[in-house]
């Protein structure tokens, strides 16, 4: 079985937001980069498969070497092997493609995305990857069981849960629930030997790299006003401001 | 040139949500000189969206959101774009939303913009605001794309009745041809969606035990409010993984947010910073979350909540 896990590299959640460049690029000075953390969720799953019924796994990420880190985590932390696509993640869209086109020469039975990058929240890349590939796409999925050459998996939908079935390959969108929290795989000291040892590929973009969504400006909230403390001897006053001033009750 | 608009419905009931994205076609329609079409499957009363706005309603009768995936969902959009040539496509940041957006889009001609929360700043080219960043941050997206698929996060516009509009319900079927076979799906037991709600209260650890939900249960009646829960109380079963908000759960944008003994840690603000307004109550008056409040009380929640009920129905009455 050949499973595929596609890595985001993103700033860690305690990370500062602030922009450069008069707001158009993320300040990335002192920033701890991470893996994605609903792709960490898909990555030790894949890794119970392989235990289970044996797996090769391989990581993808589409961004420059300073990113090389966070797949040698991947590597540790279990898969093995990593590619990097050499090209500037500049929309989902082109991330997808460059996936799609790695994937068009080498065949997976499960593709695994996170649920979205905490970044850009913006989910997009399973589907993009399901639509070019043409291949069923399974979001929101909270738990997977392969038999065979297929698959049943549940999913979190709008206000409830699905199980449906599908056949391999496929691509799932995955977030927590595809293994709980504290099963999450973390790289052992062994890991971090071997993978010092195991494939880290970098391969360049063949495709045409259409550029035609950016974004243009950041900004950030207007900061709250300081909270204002209510005595807990005088809650009708919560309920008055919440009227008047608020104007939401 | 067409504006369409996705609008979904469960069990009868069109959700709030889509009503938000009919209005949004709606201002956007009339801006261009378009007209505005919804799209919905077995709708109950599809004649009910000319409040929104909508000239012309296509029913697809043979198919439910309860019963279909979202590819068919994605290829019928597809067709229908084509077939009324829209350059619009209007949905809900739901997750159905988010899934069909990138399946529609796959086509070279179709852009995708999603987590946008409010109307386009500019139209040639599409700019639209959006929220980045675990709500951190705003992203302003431009898209070169003729046509464009936009899905707005819920309670960022708000619905709007307007009836100036015609109305025409259009029945057919669509073609279903399904790769992914759906075995049950389950609508969940809460009363209010979280992601529609206006009004949610949350509690935390600070409760103390699972028993003592009551009194947030009441509360969250006498408001009409959704309820919500912290990752820890989730993670310990005291309430249902559903109700988790946060980095790892569900991120929610309603108008009002009460955090009750809750203390407010990054990866829980992250779930709910664009709140609109948010009310702490916490006994310690260090608790990180008073720093992103707006209203605060420090006090026992076991005192507190049942006043804050008692003025409630007071002031209702």
């Amino acid at each position: 079985m050949n499973i595929l896990v596609c890595i985001s590299s993103v700033p860690d959640t305690t990370s500062p937001i602030n922009f450069i460049d008069d707001n158009k690029k993320f300040d990335n000075k002192n920033i701890t980069f991470i893996i994605n953390p609903y792709d960490e969720f898909c990555l030790t799953k894949a890794i119970f498969i392989k235990e289970s019924v044996g797996a090769t796994i391989t990581v993808i990420h589409v961004g420059d070497n300073t990113n090389d880190p966070v797949l040698r985590k991947a590597l540790a932390i279990g898969a093995d092997k990593a590619i990097r696509v050499n090209q500037p993640a500049r929309n989902s869209k082109i991330v997808a493609n460059c996936i799609a086109d790695y994937c068009q020469n080498n065949s997976f039975d499960v593709i695994f995305c996170g649920k979205e990058s905490i970044d850009y929240n913006s989910g997009q890349v399973p589907g993009f990857l399901a639509s070019k590939l043409n291949l069923p796409f399974i979001n929101g999925c909270i738990n997977l069981e392969i038999e065979g050459q297929s698959a049943t998996l549940k999913r979190e939908i709008d206000n409830g849960h699905e199980i449906c079935k599908c056949s391999l390959p496929l691509i799932v969108a995955g977030q927590k629930g595809l293994v709980e929290e504290k099963d999450l795989r973390i790289p052992s000291m062994r890991g971090i030997m071997t993978a010092r040892t195991k494939p880290l590929d970098v391969i360049e973009s063949q495709i045409d790299n259409e550029n035609l969504i950016q974004v243009i400006q950041y900004d950030k909230p207007l900061a709250r006003s300081e909270c204002k403390m209510i005595s807990e001897d005088n809650v009708e006053q919560l309920v008055e401001l919440l009227n008047q001033e608020a104007k939401i009750i | 040139m067409n504006v369409l608009t996705l609008i979904e419905n469960w069990e009868g009931q069109f959700k709030k949500t889509s009503l938000e994205t009919l209005s949004y076609g709606k201002n956007l329609a009339d801006k261009i000189g378009a007209k505005l079409i919804a799209i919905t499957y077995s709708g109950e009363n599809p004649e009910k969206l000319a409040q929104y706005g909508a000239d012309k309603i296509i029913n697809i009768s043979n198919g439910s959101f309860e019963s279909i995936t979202n590819h068919t969902i994605a290829d019928n959009c597809i067709e229908l774009i084509k077939e009324y040539e829209a350059n619009y496509l209007i949905i809900s940041n739901t997750n159905l939303g988010k899934a069909i957006g990138p399946l529609i889009s796959n086509d070279e001609s179709i852009g995708y913009i999603s987590n946008a929360i409010e109307k386009p700043i500019n139209l040639k080219p599409l700019t639209v605001k959006c929220k980045a960043f675990s709500g951190k941050a705003y992203a302003t997206y431009q898209s070169n794309y003729e046509k464009n698929i936009i899905s707005i996060v819920p309670n960022s516009i708000g619905e709007i009745t307007n009836n100036s509009s015609t109305g025409e319900v259009i029945n057919i079927e669509k073609t279903i041809n399904e790769k992914i076979q759906i075995i049950t799906r389950n609508k969940s037991n809460e009363k209010i969606s979280l992601s529609d709600a206006e009004i949610v209260v949350s509690a935390g650890r600070g409760l103390k035990s699972a028993d003592n939900w009551d009194m947030i249960e009441e509360l969250a009646n006498t408001l009409g409010a959704g309820t919500a829960c912290s990752k820890p109380v989730s993670d310990m079963g005291w309430r249902p993984h559903s109700e988790h908000v946060g980095q790892t759960g569900l991120a929610i944008n309603p108008d009002l947010y009460i955090a009750i003994g809750i203390s407010g840690a990054i990866q829980h603000l992250a779930g709910v910073n664009s709140s609109k307004n948010i009310v702490v109550i916490n006994t310690d008056p260090e608790a990180p979350f008073f720093k992103s409040a707006d209203y605060g009380i420090v006090g026992d929640a076991f005192e507190v909540v049942p006043k804050l009920i008692t003025a409630l129905k007071n002031y209702k009455n």
